[in-house]
């Protein structure tokens, strides 16, 4: 019997979605541009999940737009925002804003397009509990040549989460589009874009139980974006090709169980994290919380095993039946320092000893407490070994 | 060095069992014969050469990945990248640099293959780890202790790179393939449907591309290349100059910079004064060497002199010689007849001359006294 305690790197599908999806797969199997009966009916199925997932953020469905997942999303954005922006007769390119601690998926697009002389890229530092240096962040809103602030809502390494209303409030009152990557977020925490004045909201399915490869970008009424893809009429010829229909109805029926169940969430996964998060200090000596905890994702722990090398230990467990993760982990599998534990101070001796514990669907107590006598027996190990 | 002696060292079956997979030919047939034997084998690549960032790109370490889903094994990369470099990469520059010639497979072995593996095999609950070397331990029936020896497949054998093992780590070591020549390795691995049957052999050094030693050392240690020095004969008559000590290797022909009508081999390196001595055939030859750092593979040097086969280098056949045990460590080797082109950095691993399979103990060949200045260092 195998506990899942990496719910940050995906979750599993729930049972409503695979039904969901199956009918789909399995009856239903219309191109929703055809005008015919078929096509009608996989259209009406696009469309009930576009307001699922507009009822969930606080946005309409006009303002929702599928896509392949948050990475394409957020490479949408940056490109599309700052490549419509940018005046080829300007002495320079638009400025975006982003933070250090950007998932991958921001922090590379901005850097090719900073390497290609086509943007600017201020990176706002973070302090030693991952909270973003706000006066940082006003000075570089204020500079006239910003055209985006791109930040993430909730990390998905520390699950710090930002107080985007307040930094939302700060945009608009300097005149720059905010766009949110929310991934992390949706499905956890509320996430609504009627509270929080955003521009572009990026988010995918498989974080919030649906499948992946399907994800949603908002683009409130006013913004514009040029067509992610060219080459057809779907999604008001704003991405082209036919539409992953079974994957848009799986996001809608994940969204609607998030909208129906988000209080209950918090408070469960906010119970089982904490009973980790105790029975760890308990059990184990010299640990050290990263990411400030008044303002966490409700379902990730990320802490640091002081002096023993998360490496050996996230193999160990796993050995033994347990799924968790640093947070970073390269395709080998190999665990480098996280740039995000780094933006936050840490050595890259610490960040290598950092373990992301995140539950979430189907974790129990009894799971918990397993996993917490686990991670005691191995943090010693590990520490023997690291001292040998 | 029966058969039956290795199958009492072999794992139990169902015992958890670390294999170390490079990705390779031999060690994926390691894995399979851990599986096979009925172990629950771990393949673990250890990720070694190579920054961090380079990582996501390893071609072996998707290979051993492969075979290892292939054989149904549980797989994990191990991060060492940072630790080889300080513990193996800087000190074969640092090597190079003080004149000696290194051979950083065998601190590799030792340090990686078996004491940060075997360490981390600890953390998974493993007390054994499988490798796909050539070569064979087995139990001395007179001492109880445990005996380094070569591979059955001498053209293949390793036992020259395994000569620091101690007894402890023969006892949770575990080489499945001493008994067995390349080609029978090879057609089990065909058999076995393994992806890597085919694999070619590695031979350079892993972090040396192209032999490009030098490139190597001059990437670690970027002072290099501001020192070059003269290039002289054995009388000391300068012949021309030279880029840098860390170009030459005693017994070297090629690369010396010279036109001469004679055959020139570097006999002596000076890393002081950074002279690089080059002479004839005849100034390779010698009588005797002390090696240093030496380790013991039965724990404790032996009583008194021992006749042994004394290996200088990887590809070296093997010189009789009498070993004298030196205090702190050292050995006198005296050669039955002259060695050519001893080099100082390379390991020197003594084989018992009544039963040459068996590996003594080795180390570290030490720096001969410079010609005419009789200093010895």
């Amino acid at each position: 019997m195998r506990i899942y305690l990496d719910h940050n790197a995906t979750t599993p599908l729930r049972e409503e979605v695979v039904d969901a999806m199956v009918a789909v797969l399995r009856n239903e199997f219309g191109n929703p541009s055809s005008t015919h009966a078929e096509g009608a009916t996989a259209r009406r199925r696009v469309e009930d999940a576009r307001a699922e997932v507009a009822a969930l953020l606080g946005v309409t469905p006009d303002e929702v737009f599928f896509t392949g997942g948050a990475t394409e999303s957020n490479n949408a954005v940056l490109h599309g925002v700052l490549t419509a922006d940018h005046d080829p007769h300007a002495d320079a390119p638009p400025r975006v804003v982003i933070s250090e601690v950007e998932h991958p998926s921001v922090l590379e697009p901005c850097q090719i397009l900073e390497d290609a002389g086509r943007a600017r890229v201020s990176r706002i530092a973070v302090d030693t509990d991952g909270r973003i240096d706000r006066d940082a962040l006003r000075g570089a809103l204020a500079l006239p040549d910003t055209a985006l602030v791109s930040l993430v809502w909730a990390n998905n390494e520390t699950g710090v989460v930002l107080p985007m209303a307040e930094i939302a409030s700060d945009a608009a009152a300097a005149g720059v589009p905010l766009h949110v990557d929310a991934t992390q977020g949706v499905g956890k925490i509320p996430i609504d874009l009627r509270e929080v004045q955003a521009d572009f909201l990026s988010c995918s399915a498989h974080k919030l139980g649906g499948p992946k490869g399907t994800g949603a970008l908002v683009v409130r009424a006013g913004r514009s974006l040029p067509p992610l893809l060219a080459g057809g009429p779907q999604e008001r010829r704003r991405r082209g090709g036919t539409e992953n229909v079974a994957g848009i109805v799986g996001l809608g029926v994940a969204c609607r169980l998030a909208r129906e169940e988000l209080e209950e969430r918090g408070r469960r996964y906010s119970a089982l994290r904490d009973r980790l998060w105790s029975g760890m200090q308990k059990r184990i000596p010299d640990l050290r919380r990263n990411g400030a905890p008044e303002s966490v994702l409700p379902n990730t722990l990320n802490v640091e095993i002081c002096g023993a090398p998360g490496e050996v230990i996230l193999q160990a467990l796993d050995l033994e039946g347990v799924a968790a993760s640093a947070g970073a982990a390269c395709h080998s599998g190999a665990i480098s320092p996280s740039h995000v534990l780094t933006a936050m101070g840490r050595t890259p001796e610490q960040a290598r000893s950092a373990l992301r514990l995140s539950v979430g669907h189907g974790v129990d107590e009894a799971q918990v407490d397993h996993a917490v006598s686990l991670l005691a027996e191995l943090a010693e190990r590990a520490r023997k070994m690291e001292a040998s | 060095m029966s058969a039956a002696g290795e199958q009492e060292h072999a794992p139990k079956a169902g015992e958890r069992v670390v294999v170390a997979m490079s990705g390779g030919v031999d060690s994926s047939l390691a894995a399979a014969m851990a599986v096979e034997h009925g172990c629950e084998a771990i393949g673990v690549t250890m990720q070694l050469a190579g920054s961090s960032s380079r990582c996501c790109s390893l071609a072996d370490a998707d290979d051993a990945r492969r075979v290892a889903d292939d054989l149904g094994v549980r797989f994990f990369v191990a991060n060492y990248a940072d630790q080889f470099r300080k513990e193996v990469i800087e000190t074969f520059a640092d090597d190079y640099l003080a004149g000696r010639t290194p051979i950083p497979c065998v601190a590799c072995n030792k340090r990686f293959k078996f004491d940060h593996l075997l360490e981390r095999a600890k953390v998974f609950g493993a007390e054994r780890v499988a490798t796909g070397h050539y070569a064979r331990i087995d139990r001395d029936p007179q001492t109880g202790r445990l005996r380094l020896l070569r591979a059955r497949d001498r053209h293949k054998d390793q036992s020259y790179f395994l000569f620091q093992l101690d007894q402890d780590q023969l006892e949770r070591a575990w080489f499945p393939l001493g008994d067995m020549t390349k080609d029978q390795v090879r057609e089990r691995a065909r058999g076995l449907g393994l992806v890597t049957a085919e694999k070619p052999e590695s031979q350079e050094i892993c972090f040396v591309p192209d032999g490009r030693y030098a490139d190597v050392v001059e990437q670690v240690r970027p002072e290099a290349r501001e020192r070059g020095g003269d290039l002289v004969d054995v009388e000391g008559r300068v012949l021309g100059q030279h880029p840098g000590v860390h170009h030459f290797t005693i017994g070297q022909r090629h690369g010396l910079g010279i036109a001469t009508g004679r055959k020139l081999y570097v006999s002596h390196i000076d890393p002081e004064t950074r002279r690089v001595t080059v002479g004839d055939a005849s100034g390779l030859e010698t009588p005797e060497a002390r090696v240093d750092r030496v380790h013991w593979v039965a724990g404790l040097p032996p009583a008194g002199p021992v006749r042994a086969v004394v290996q200088v280098r990887h590809r070296h056949a093997g010189a009789l010689a009498r070993l004298d045990v030196l205090p702190g460590r050292s050995v006198r080797v005296v050669f039955e007849e002259n060695v050519r082109a001893v080099a100082p950095g390379q390991a020197a691993v003594f084989f018992d001359a009544d039963d040459p399979d068996v590996v003594l103990g080795g180390g570290w060949i030490a720096r001969s006294p410079s010609p005419g200045s009789g200093a010895a260092r």
